[in-house]
């Protein structure tokens, strides 16, 4: 780990304005994946802005009936929050499925969100690897493929996102609310927020410099069955194969959105007219151009399954 | 055939540059540039509570929560098994709420109170949880068994507190002790000498015994 | 003492205090982390430097160029440690690869320097500013590629008995399957860790290390240095399964730092760094043929076995069990190493038969389907009393049959149904049994007993307590032979400045150390009974006293008042020779598979074993259930995978490798038949450590199997291998 200085932040915009004078600064929250690198040295930020007292930890109801979740709530309690449990399922149950009691803890809703990959290629330093260093190129083509994308991939990186929680934020259509170093707010959609990885897979999100997180907002429920299903070869404590967040209304339409399987959560607006014809319905446009490798070529047939399985619970 | 390469063992050259998003913030025009001195170790006072004692102390501020308590307090009780969050042999609570201390800075637990096991009881005055963990041999080498028995007993007082999880079949009902969710919830102690089965059998008594 | 007749009648018997299912008496320091590992040593090596170990990344080549400028001139460093700064070196006899590389390089993640600096903070940046380049070489790294290259390693003797050939061709019902089981990381949860410390020529070693005495004689043979002058101290070890049970870089690298430092150093492995540097349970490929009547004798069995290894290295002879376990008079039995340039491959945990039967009780399963059999039928008809290879020699004890149908009884084993056909909801569940087969090993151990005038019994032994519960046994041991409670016993384990025992592994530990302490207790008897002129044939120790007729005096008191000593070591004789010595048991497992997304999930596991005497059935089971555990890791996740191109394990943490977490394992139960083998030892015990993984693979396999009618040969059993051949989804 190389030496860093390290504040705490008073504001979000001064938080901003302090990471955009400082090149390479970093916010630390949870530290849960960021320290994890900085001992690697994958990250090796000079500067450490901690965030944790900004009073970002509350979940409040928005004036159009939604919940605006502030950047710094721990994953515990955004899971275990009654609003949450109640009216938006889905993430709870995304929540829950990830990690460990001791990392949910810790880690926040900001922090999940920029999780970075867990290809084991990325986090060997002496691998290349386009993202942690860019035009090195990329070991995990033509390597070890089992975890990674199937579908949004490039030529570059076929890195998967690890998060659960990103995923039902996806299929809850969450925005993402940031202050930026002149202070400016703006909110982004969690469609647009992680990027697919084309030629730059070491930009992963639509953040600028010093841009700082301060909430993701969820619209007002939807109501419909909640269900998120993570498919892993252990039964707990570890990143998805794949895993698909769905909220099914009763009339059989709905929304679904895929982890473990692109470098961002993976939803196709227009694949899900046909949800209510059944998950084989749906793949075509899913999975539409998906270039799996021979090792996860067996995710596109779990996507089918899962998806399937996720269904029968919705309706059940 | 050999092949001349030149890799560094970490690559610390293209590190630099890569300036992805990360954390929470992205600087992905990062650079080289510095404004502080960090040929030297940066150094700050801190100060917490450890087991009900008042600690303060002058530690890089590179030091780990975990490495604080081992390295500085020597209280070896909290394991270092994996140093990256994934073992929770380093497991011990904060402000009664249990973490991996590996993934934390000292310095960011300043004013915390900190709860290790060797706070939870002692050989000559344990624990129910410790007392339970060796009438039921929950443990065989020993190494994860302190972050384990700190767990456990987070996991019944997160139970207690309506804390759902992932195998709680309604999310909206009052979780309840189970071999099912506590297996679940105490999921990220890794034990490689497989005490498994007897860990739950010690928390089901000592759950029983203060439900 | 020579054990070289088998046991009689002695004071063990009286099962006072072994055999009874005790509390650890360890329990109470580890419980409260009181107990101290190697790197924790802060009192008795203050003021240590913290050593960092820096890895290649190559997997063949040699070092072009070292540049350690920056690194030495970072803040607080004291010294590096390189091949260059180290002297000559020597390799130590269990040591296939250099523990220090460069400038030739063996495989990934070799260590090629240590960075010492005042704080870890310190060392771990500055070993960050090394700079290498290396010259690559080409490398095997494909054991499936290379197989055909596989020769004879010198230690591995073919078992040819009969004309397999011919009869195989003739057998009425046939089998050839080849299997597969990748590499294995022991994934101890302490790393591998080390604090060195010099006091003139003399070096003192706190380090996690299973064998204290090969480990003392290996640092010795590195450095060049006389073993006297080198003490190991290794009260408590992490966890250990084989990865411990030789010197490993951080004693070597801790040993010269402290030496260029000039004070203590503290070494730990990184964790991502320990699954290319340390050694691994290698990979296997096993083609096994199984020929036999209609009526399911066995006329022809065959088992090939090939894996690979570094050049100088060892098989992962997974046909050690084959030669044992069934009858059959016509007989290929071998194995093949292939020279392959990954990280060294060496024992872990049953090494040989865990693999093995994970591949053997599957053929068992699959050929018995074909006979139209149940599996524990079949198994039955083929069982032998006598080593098929040598009718003449006996086993000591046999009881697989009673194993089988001791499980099948408590398992409800006749409620199994056909392949496919069981389900509870959405979940198709399935039965599976498999033998489990352990050959049981003996070796020479010493011990040192003490009797103070308090009627303290003190144990000195060098033995290691790797979880397996040794502090205990031997405790109960002194007990039993010295009649005092448990609470007038002290014992001190893992100093080479104790006498020198049997170490852990090979499941040997256990019945061979304890059966050294006996040794030394009846040594000690002896000296009490003369020093009251008691007739050492018919005095007694019970309840505190030593009693001979009707004089009897406290045992405080008859040690007198500085105490008595005595020392001794149990070695053995021809009795593994004369007789066949092998632990058994069955595994019996219920498992569910989604029928939709393939997930599979244990329901139930019991194991029954017979193991000879069980010295403390509390930590005998723990035994069983955490092999079982391992065994459960090792069928359905556990999967080094290596880097075909660049030559290394990619998944090198434990994210990557995943080993079961609780949520994976249901309530275990275990069953020990009630056995005592005089053979054994004095103490008529076996071992059980390593039993308890033996075959739990294969009952896992077989089970999903039952649930499916999908059979995988290729571990780990994960849901990609199903998926293909689940049922139709709506």
């Amino acid at each position: 780990m190389k030496s860093f200085t390290y504040e705490r932040a008073t504001s979000p915009a001064e938080a901003a304005a302090k990471a955009a004078k400082t090149p390479g600064a970093r916010f630390i929250a949870g530290g849960t994946n960021l320290l994890d690198l900085m001992k690697l040295e994958i990250e090796t930020p000079p500067h450490l802005i901690d965030v944790n007292g900004l009073g970002l930890d509350k979940i409040e109801a928005t004036d159009d009936g939604g919940l605006r979740i502030g950047a710094l709530v721990r994953n515990t309690d955004l899971a275990a929050d009654d609003r949450v449990r109640r009216d938006y399922g889905v993430l709870s149950r995304a929540l829950l499925a990830g990690a460990s009691g001791q990392l949910r803890n810790k880690a926040t809703t900001a922090g999940n969100l920029l999780q970075r990959t867990r290809c084991p290629y990325f986090y060997d330093t002496a691998q290349a690897c386009n993202k942690r260093a860019p035009g090195s190129g990329c070991s995990a083509i033509g390597g070890f493929s089992r975890q990674h994308a199937v579908v949004g991939a490039s030529t570059a990186c076929i890195a998967t996102h690890p998060s659960d929680m990103a995923v039902a934020m996806r299929v809850l259509d969450a925005q993402v609310e940031t202050v930026k170093p002149d202070g400016k707010t703006r909110r982004i959609k969690i469609a647009d927020f992680h990027k697919l990885p084309g030629t730059t897979p070491h930009i992963e999100t639509a953040l600028q410099t010093g841009e700082f997180i301060t909430a993701v907002t969820l619209p007002k429920p939807i109501g419909g069955s909640h269900v998120y299903h993570k498919i892993r070869d252990r039964a707990s404590y570890a990143f998805a194969l794949v895993s698909v967040a769905a909220v099914i209304q009763p009339d059989g339409t709905g929304r679904v959105a895929l982890g473990g399987v692109a470098h961002k959560p993976w939803r196709v607006e227009k694949a899900e007219t046909d949800l209510p014809k059944g998950a084989k319905a749906v793949m075509a446009k899913l999975m539409a151009d998906a270039t799996p490798t021979p090792e996860n070529e067996f995710k596109i047939t779990l996507v089918e399954r899962t998806l399937s399985a996720a269904l029968m619970d919705a309706r059940a | 055939m050999a092949s001349p390469i030149d890799i560094s063992p970490n690559r610390r050259d293209l590190l630099i540059t890569a300036g992805a998003a990360a954390a929470l913030s992205s600087a992905a025009t990062a650079t080289t540039a510095q404004t502080a001195d960090l040929s030297q170790p940066v150094i700050s006072k801190i100060s917490f509570s450890v087991n009900g004692a008042d600690q303060a102390l002058e530690l890089d501020l590179r030091t780990t929560l975990l490495d604080a308590l081992r390295e500085h307090l020597h209280l070896t009780g909290t394991k270092k098994g994996c140093d990256h969050g994934q073992c929770g042999a380093c497991t011990v609570m904060v402000n009664g709420k249990r973490i991996n201390s590996c993934l934390s800075l000292a310095v960011m637990h300043d004013g915390d109170e900190i709860t290790t096991i060797e706070g939870l009881g002692t050989p000559d005055k344990l624990h129910p949880m410790q007392a339970a963990f060796i009438k039921h041999d929950g443990y065989q080498c020993g190494y994860c068994t302190p972050g384990q028995i700190c767990s456990a007993v987070a996991v019944l007082e997160e139970i207690k507190a309506g804390i759902p999880s992932h195998v709680s079949d309604d999310l909206t009902a009052t979780p309840q002790v189970s071999a099912h969710e506590m297996r679940e919830r105490m999921s990220g102690n890794i034990c490689r000498c497989g005490a498994y089965s007897n860990i739950i059998d010690a928390m089901s008594e000592v759950a029983g015994a203060t439900a | 003492m020579k054990f070289d007749t088998p046991a009689t009648t002695n004071p063990i018997d009286q099962l006072k205090v072994v055999g009874k299912p005790t509390d650890r008496i360890d329990g109470p320091l580890k419980t409260t982390g009181m107990a101290p590992y190697a790197y924790e040593q802060h009192e008795a090596a203050p003021n240590a430097a913290y050593g960092y170990v820096v890895g290649a990344t190559i997997a063949k080549g040699t070092i072009a160029a070292l540049d350690l400028s920056k690194a030495e001139s970072a803040p607080g460093v004291i010294t590096i440690v390189t091949a260059d700064t180290a002297g000559k070196l020597d390799k130590g006899n269990f040591n296939t690869a250099k523990l220090l590389g460069g400038p030739e390089i063996e495989h990934y993640h070799q260590a090629i320097a240590l960075v010492v600096a005042e704080t870890l903070e310190q060392a771990r940046s500055a070993a960050g500013l090394i700079k290498v380049r290396y010259t690559k070489a080409k490398g095997a790294h494909d054991l499936e590629a290379i197989r055909t290259t596989a020769t004879r390693h010198k230690d591995s003797k073919d078992s040819l008995v009969g004309d397999f050939a011919g009869a195989f061709s003739a057998a009425p019902v046939q089998l050839d399957v080849t299997y597969r089981t990748p590499d294995h990381a022991h994934a101890m949860m302490e790393p591998h860790a080390s604090i060195a410390s010099w006091e003139d020529d003399q070096l003192t070693l706190w380090t996690a290390n299973q064998m204290i005495d090969w480990g003392r004689g290996d640092v010795a043979k590195t450095l060049g240095i006389p073993k006297d002058n080198v003490r190991l101290i290794s009260p408590y070890i992490g966890g250990g399964f084989g990865g411990k049970l030789f010197v490993r870089a951080d004693a070597i690298l801790a040993a010269l730092g402290s030496r260029q430092a000039k004070r203590p150093v503290k070494v730990a492995l990184p964790r991502s760094f320990m699954f290319n540097n340390t050694p691994h349970r290698p990979a296997t490929i096993q083609r096994i043929r199984i020929g036999a009547s209609k009526d399911g004798k066995i006329s022809a069995i065959g088992h090939e076995n090939w894996s690979g290894d570094l050049a100088g290295g060892g098989p992962e002879d997974a046909t050690q069990q084959t030669k044992f376990l069934y009858a059959g008079a016509n007989r290929l039995i071998t194995t093949r190493l292939a020279v392959l340039d990954l990280p060294e491959g060496n024992a872990m945990r049953a090494p040989g038969e865990a693999p093995g039967l994970m591949a053997l009780e599957i053929a068992i399963d699959e050929m018995a389907e074909k006979l139209g059999l149940d599996p524990i039928k079949f198994r039955v008809i083929n069982d032998t009393q006598v080593d098929p290879e040598n009718p003449a020699r006996p086993f000591s004890q046999r009881q697989l049959i009673k194993c089988l149908h001791t499980g099948a009884d408590n398992f409800g084993w006749d409620k199994r149904g056909a392949p496919g056909k069981t389900r509870d909801g959405r979940w198709l569940t399935g039965m599976g049994v498999a033998a489990a087969f352990r050959n049981n090993l003996t070796m020479k151990s010493a011990a040192r007993v003490k009797l103070d005038n308090k009627g303290v019994v003190t144990v000195e032994t060098d033995m290691t307590d790797i979880g397996t519960g040794t502090y205990t046994i031997i405790a109960q041991t002194a007990a039993e032979m010295m009649g005092v409670g448990l609470d007038k016993v002290v014992v001190k384990l893992g100093d080479s400045s104790f006498p020198v025992s049997a170490g852990s592994g090979g499941q040997w530990g256990a019945n061979s150390s304890t059966a050294g302490v006996y040794a030394a207790c009846v040594k000690l008897r002896e000296m009490i009974a003369k020093s009251q002129k008691f007739d050492p044939a018919k005095t007694t120790f019970a309840d505190g006293k030593v009693t001979s007729g009707r004089k009897s005096i406290d045992l405080g008191k008859a040690a007198g008042a500085s105490g008595m000593v005595a020392e001794d070591f149990i070695e053995f004789g021809d009795l593994g020779k004369t007789h066949q010595q092998s632990t058994f048991g069955a595994h019996f497992v219920e498992v569910g598979v989604n029928e939709v997304t393939a997930e599979i999930r244990i329901r139930r596991m019991l194991a029954v074993c017979a193991a000879g005497r069980i010295l403390n059935p509390k930590s005998a089971r723990s035994q069983v259930i955490g092999a079982m555990t391992m065994g459960a890791g090792a069928a359905l996740m556990e999967d080094l995978v290596i880097d075909k191109r660049h030559g290394f394990f990619v998944n090198h943490d434990l994210a990557g490798y995943e080993v079961p977490v609780h949520a994976d394992i249901p309530h275990q139960e275990v069953i020990f038949l009630d056995e005592t083998d005089p053979m054994s030892s004095p103490m008529k015990a076996k071992g059980v450590g390593e039993l308890g993984i033996c075959g739990v693979g294969a009952a896992i396999a077989n089970a999903v199997y039952n649930a499916t009618a999908v059979r995988v040969r290729h571990y780990p059993i994960t849901l990609d291998k199903l998926l293909k051949d689940m049922p139709q989804i709506a």
